[in-house]
């Protein structure tokens, strides 16, 4: 700082402390109603202070089952493995399609480059009707397959990759032909060690992205035992106009958002890197 | 070891450009041939083709009698040392000089063996187990150098391989090298761009410009005789003085068109070999305009009367004089080189 | 398109590399469009057996459509407020943030989780707050003479979707203003301070023009989310309503195209739609470019 103003700091504090108030205020809420029993709820004022039923709240959650919905534990099973199976399959297709931009020279290298960069202009929300028919007659709804890889296409992840690649000295990958190492060996033993830490920062922004999805599997599944965790807090929740059980509804919802965050508190330095890395 | 065979190699890049010229070279089994010239004179490029890293438009490389045109670089039993050393970042030292030889299916034993000897060697063995950021540029160089050994392979190839260290790591490194070629007597290629380190590490040195070889011999006789013009201001530092004839004759007042051979119209002169003072010669005469002493030797920059550039001269010692006073001096005419502009070729 | 120096000589593996990804891209993303754009120019009979092709009927239909152009105006309304609010949050903690050495740390933590809350659990936070019965900004509001009923004021309905896209959108902003703020070199700000320019005049003169690439890269990308990710956060508080108050444009394509079964205007509208992303990628390459200079 050019100068030392006490106001200046006092104000900075001051802004900081109400923006964390703000930002935390839903949640705390939640929290809160996450922890009183059913006639707390109901008594029409909502309490500011915790009660003493988070345990309870928590428990009923994890083993009583909400009326047209699988068991928590089968919702949280289904996010915890799109999000698993769209991480790894993004990354997986994204560094080998990276791999192959910039290491070999073939025919339609640049169409197959424009190809993955034109995903980039077509979300999935603007084309939700014939992407849904496509995988209708793939006879892939209803399945893991069907909820994850049309998701699992990447051009942010496949740039992240190429930049990344690029970066690296061209002498490495002399040494290592010189040394005797064909491509894959290559790739193998030298470009996948030294991608370690773009692939977990990747593995961070996109568990995210992945257990954040709502719209796509909302179309995919039609049966229950698919139904991710995104989807059942909203049912929850749009059932609960006519039996409010706030308490239960938000401990379900604590406990949906709590992997995401807990990923983004413990490891934010990766999800620092992950999120300014593939908006470059 | 092997030796290595360029005939009329040819490079040309998207069909137009073309960056060497039909070259023809051969390389003697364990000979030291360094390539010099300026950047872009297509010496790095030779060089990459050698080693299998650039393809071969037109012509033929053998390696060992046997032609590696469409040979894959690790085929070919070449080790090279890269400018920036291109260690694997992610593995420790011995990691990166037992890389090549796991690859090629090296006993255990073997690697092992050979790797203590290139440690002990090179003088790296306390670093085997760290990793190649933990090092200093000297110790890089040497697990570059590490990684080339241990494969006892036909040739080595270098690629500017001292131009990242300083001035004192380089003239020691130099000197290794050096001392390691010729105790392992392996055929090496050397590139550089640095005339000092190509006249002392060379058994014969290949100047090349614009993707042209100037002349191939040993580094004495390219000091003593170079074929061109461009040889001539390339070897040497300082440079050659070069001359145009026809201003050395209005300034010295000498004809010197029956002295010198045919169609000579520049003559270059070495700047330790003109002599202060009057003597035998074309005698001449200048302000000092500028002393540079290096130590050993003094360099002398003296503007003449009638010449358009300052003459170089190289005096023994410190020099007594003084920059503004005038000095006489004397060319003498058997230390006289004379070439011709148009073709840049030497005239006798 | 630069490649290494090198490149590795084979001829087939290369495919075999892209291949998982342009399978993919093709069948689930270039299949699909074309199939969109295909059907917004067909229409297809009640049973679904034939389809004639109507040129551009689809797309007179629907801007001729009062309901669809108003959708255009809440939708531009809806992308100003939460882009506005979101990035003017983010760069006020950003900018707190930066005048901190010790505690920087800590309160970066506390604001960036939001950040992993999705836009559906976003919606269902603040509906709760916001919710008649038992929520408690109602409540407070009720204090201030407002009363608060978004199941039937349509402009209240929309001020809890701006909130809530805006809030979680909050820590994506303060995240990249943060990094902008970090990159300016001190030395600027010191000669600033040293020509004499107060903490304010050196924030609007200097830091501000050169933080001009990070704003307006937020600015497409807040303007992407909010047209297109906050699908769940309305899904989740007021399904487009109450009477179209909040029915912006994605969540259009989805109710005429999944409910409404009207796939010609719906594929009409995805078109459009892909029109507008497409405009918008070029915009941030064109911003790409330019920070290539600086």
């Amino acid at each position: 700082m050019v100068e030392n103003r006490p106001f200046l700091a006092f104000l900075t504090h001051l802004v900081l402390i109400a923006g964390v108030a703000v930002i935390v205020f839903p949640v705390y809420i939640a929290v809160v109603a996450a922890t009183h029993d059913a006639t707390a709820m109901s008594s029409g004022m909502m309490p500011l202070w915790p009660g003493a039923h988070l345990w309870d709240n928590l428990m009923l959650t994890l083993t009583h089952q909400t009326p047209g919905l699988p068991p928590f534990w089968v919702m949280a099973w289904n996010s915890l493995w799109m999000a698993v199976i769209i991480t790894a399959g993004k990354i997986a297709i994204s560094i080998l399609s990276a791999f192959a931009i910039v290491y070999f020279k073939f025919p339609f290298r640049n169409l197959a480059f424009w190809l993955i960069f034109i995903t980039l202009m077509l979300p999935v929300e603007v084309r939700i009707i014939p992407t849904y028919s496509v995988v209708a007659n793939l006879g892939m709804l209803n399945s893991y397959l069907g909820l994850t890889v049309p998701l699992i296409a990447s051009a942010t992840a496949t740039f992240l990759f190429r930049q990344f690649f690029m970066t690296i000295p061209d002498e490495l990958m002399e040494a290592a032909r010189v040394d005797g190492a064909g491509p894959m060996k290559f790739f193998r033993d030298i470009l996948l060690p030294l991608s370690r830490t773009n692939i977990a920062a990747l593995c961070v922004i996109l568990f995210i992205f992945g257990w954040m999805q709502y719209l796509w599997p909302m179309l995919v599944t039609t049966d229950r035992n698919y139904y991710t965790l995104m989807m059942g807090v909203k049912r929850m929740a749009a059932v609960a106009d006519a039996d409010p059980q706030w308490n239960l509804i938000m401990a379900s919802v604590v406990l949906a958002m709590l992997p995401p965050i807990l990923i983004v508190i413990f490891m934010q330095r990766l999800f620092v890197k992950g999120l300014v890395e593939t908006e470059k | 070891m092997a030796p290595i065979k360029i005939s009329q190699v040819k490079k040309t890049y998207q069909g137009n450009v073309t960056a060497i010229h039909g070259l023809d070279l051969d390389i003697e089994d364990g000979e030291m041939v360094v390539l010099v010239g300026p950047s872009g004179c297509g010496k790095s490029t030779l060089l990459r083709m050698i080693a299998g890293l650039e393809t071969i438009t037109d012509g033929t490389i053998s390696i060992g009698g046997e032609v590696v045109n469409r040979k894959e670089p690790a085929e070919r039993d070449v080790a090279m040392v890269f400018q920036n050393y291109a260690l694997y970042p992610h593995m420790s030292v011995r990691q990166n000089l037992e890389y090549g030889l796991k690859n090629r299916g090296t006993p255990r034993e073997e690697i092992d063996r050979r790797v203590n000897e290139a440690a002990r060697v090179l003088e790296i063995a306390p670093f085997l187990e760290r990793k190649p950021r933990q090092l200093s540029g000297g110790q890089r160089q040497r697990v570059a150098m590490g990684r080339a050994i241990v494969r006892q392979p036909k040739a080595f190839l270098f690629d500017e391989p001292l131009s990242n260290l300083d001035a004192k790591l380089r003239g020691q490194m130099r000197i290794e090298i050096r001392r390691l070629q010729r105790s392992l007597k392996t055929t090496s290629v050397y590139v550089t761009h640095d005339q000092l380190e190509a006249m002392t590490l060379a058994d014969r040195l290949v100047v090349m410009n614009a993707g042209r070889i100037e002349q191939v011999g040993k580094p004495i006789e390219l000091y003593d005789r170079p074929a061109s013009l461009f040889v001539a201001g390339f070897i040497g530092s300082p440079p050659m003085n070069l001359f145009k004839l026809e201003a050395l004759s209005r300034v010295t007042g000498q004809d010197l068109s029956t002295t010198l051979p045919e169609n000579t119209d520049i003559v270059g002169i070495r700047p330790d070999r003109i002599e202060a003072g009057r003597g035998a010669g074309l005698h001449m005469f200048g302000v000092v305009e500028l002393i540079e002493p290096v130590g050993g030797e003094s360099h002398l920059y003296v503007r003449a009367e009638g010449l358009d550039q300052a003459v170089i001269i190289v005096v023994e010692g410190p020099s007594t004089l003084s920059e503004g006073e005038v000095l006489d001096f004397v060319l003498p005419l058997s230390a006289l080189h004379p070439f011709n502009t148009a073709t840049g070729r030497r005239t006798d | 398109m630069e490649t290494k120096r090198t490149t590795f000589p084979s001829k087939t593996l290369p495919y075999a590399l892209v291949m998982p990804q342009l399978l993919i891209t093709l069948v689930f993303f270039i299949w699909p469009t074309w199939q969109a754009v295909q059907s917004s120019f067909l229409r297809e009979d009640p049973f679904g057996l034939a389809s004639t092709f109507v040129g551009l009927l689809h797309y007179q239909r629907l801007f001729q459509d009062p309901l669809y152009l108003d959708a255009i105006g809440r939708t531009a309304l809806f992308a100003v407020a939460v882009t506005v609010l979101s990035m003017g949050m983010g760069l006020l903690l950003a900018v707190a943030v930066s005048r901190l050495v010790r505690s920087a740390n800590a309160y970066s933590t506390l604001l960036l989780w939001p950040y992993a809350v999705a836009p559906v659990v976003a919606g269902i936070l603040w509906w709760f707050m916001f919710n008649s019965s038992s929520g408690i900004l109602p409540y407070m509001l009720s204090f201030f003479g407002v009363d608060w009923n978004h199941k039937l004021n349509g402009t209240q309905a929309m001020i809890l979707v701006i909130v809530a896209a805006s809030w979680k959108q909050v820590s994506y902003n303060f995240l990249f203003f943060l990094a902008g703020l970090q990159s300016v070199p001190q030395s600027l700000t010191e000669a600033a301070a040293i020509d004499g320019a107060g903490p304010v005049k050196r924030f609007f003169t200097i830091v501000l023009p050169l933080l001009s690439p990070t704003t307006f890269f937020l600015f497409i990308v807040n303007v992407n989310y909010t047209m297109f990710d906050t699908f769940g956060t309305i899904d989740a508080t007021t399904q487009g309503g109450p009477n179209q108050a909040t029915n912006i444009l994605v969540y259009k394509v989805y109710a005429d195209g999944f409910i409404g079964l009207n796939l010609g205007s719906s594929s009409a509208q995805s078109v459009v739609l892909m029109l507008f992303v497409i405009g918008l990628t070029f915009l941030q390459f064109r911003y790409v470019e330019r920070r290539v200079q600086y």
